[in-house]
């Protein structure tokens, strides 16, 4: 949380833990970072959100996720798209990258190393599965807008590395 | 409405769209499979970007028309991008000539407009800056992989190069939205950024062994909404289905 604070009521954060990214079914929208603040006003709750990739596909789902889980829990939803401030990768938290890295996706470095990484190749990005760091970048863009495709030298596996995004 | 922020967003986002369509024709048809998704990715970046400069438009439009409207139901003479991103994907090296020729500026319009004193348009500009940084960095990468290449790859991004030069200039060129915007602090002085272009543009190419064409005929004539032969090809493929299926949603 370097930049701003989230403003989440507490007693909505079981409810959100249990929407995640469909296309990071692992990853929570909490360990995400994606909500930005959830309000309880009356029987509604107001949420904000924030894409991680201006044309991620996934927002609209998580949107409706957002509703239909609350419906669940008895409120009216209202869900708003914020784009300031933008998204940051260090809003993944600590229990966020570790379930990427249990997932098999490679959790983004700090700024300076993502740079190297994606530019000298310089093997500083851990495989997921055998931990080596012997690994090769295959392309700077990977299966989904914020990942890069990777290989790692050792086990041969190929793996997918989230992108810093700061 | 205002008017002059409604034609200078579109100004900013027709690039993106026009771009993001081209790109997007790649899909499946890629040269190899890393740079199908990368072009393919490229695209997503931009169509996202296009969406919340056109939704910030529809609003300031406040008629009814949506973010859809504006994407894909005008005439071709009301799409004012720059000539250059509507070229086609003659080649590899074309796609990656037209990419880096427009990457450059994207980057350098959007570090401008991340000052701008419309919130919006700031907000946007700082979220696309960071997605944009990247596409910049591949584009430039490939340049120096295929000028440093074979004799092969090299003339052949040099020719593209040569090719797409005469539609650098328009960048540069403003708009009377343009000229309006800058006056409230709101829109991007782009004669200002043309020195630092070219800088960076000629140091790129000179590290590919690539030379600086000399020509200096430019082509002008999109931000006016007068296209090239290409732009009708393909705003009939983008627009078919609202064309063919009015009001249809998916």
């Amino acid at each position: 949380m370097t930049t701003t604070q989230q403003n989440i009521n507490e007693k909505l954060i079981p409810i959100l833990e249990q929407i995640s990214d469909p296309e990071i079914p692992v990853l929570s929208i909490m360990d995400m970072g994606v909500v930005r603040s959830a309000v309880i006003e009356g029987d509604t709750v107001k949420i904000e959100i924030t894409p991680t990739y201006s044309g991620c596909p996934a927002m609209d789902v998580i949107g409706d996720d957002i509703k239909s889980a609350l419906k669940k829990a008895g409120y009216k939803a209202e869900v708003d798209l914020i784009l300031h401030p933008a998204w940051t990768t260090d809003w993944i938290t600590p229990k966020g990258r570790q379930a990427l890295e249990d997932y098999g996706i490679a959790a983004p470095l700090d700024a300076e190393a993502d740079k190297s990484v994606l530019l000298e190749g310089k093997q500083l990005v851990k495989c997921p599965q055998c931990g080596s760091k012997n690994t090769t970048m295959i392309s700077q863009f990977g299966s989904t807008a914020c990942k890069a495709q990777f290989k790692c030298n050792d086990c041969q596996e190929p793996f997918d590395y989230f992108k810093c995004l700061k | 409405m205002n008017q002059n922020l409604y034609n200078y967003i579109l100004g900013i986002a027709d690039n993106s769209l026009i771009l993001g369509q081209r790109l997007g024709e790649l899909c499946g048809h890629g040269p190899s499979l890393e740079t199908d998704i990368a072009c393919t990715n490229m695209s997503l970046d931009l169509l996202g970007q296009v969406r919340s400069y056109y939704q910030y438009a529809a609003k300031i439009a406040g008629d009814g028309r949506t973010e859809d409207d504006i994407a894909m139901l005008r005439k071709e003479r009301e799409y004012v991008n720059v000539l250059l991103v509507e070229q086609p994907n003659t080649d590899f090296g074309y796609t990656i000539a037209r990419q880096f020729l427009f990457d450059v500026y994207h980057f350098l319009m959007l570090t401008e407009l991340e000052k701008s004193t419309d919130l919006n348009l700031s907000a946007i500009a700082k979220k696309s800056i960071k997605e944009v940084s990247y596409h910049k960095r591949f584009s430039s990468d490939w340049i120096k992989r295929l000028g440093d290449g074979t004799k092969e790859s090299h003339d052949r991004i040099q020719t593209a190069i040569n090719d797409l030069w005469t539609y650098t200039d328009e960048l540069f060129h403003q708009t009377e939205a343009d000229k309006a915007m800058v006056e409230e602090g709101v829109g991007v002085d782009v004669t200002k950024l043309k020195e630092a272009y070219y800088k960076e543009v000629e140091n790129v190419l000179e590290t590919a062994t690539l030379d600086i064409p000399e020509s200096k005929y430019f082509q002008k004539g999109g931000k006016q909404g007068i296209h090239t032969e290409h732009m009708g090809y393909l705003l009939a493929d983008l627009q078919y289905m609202q064309r063919a299926y009015p009001n249809m949603e998916w």
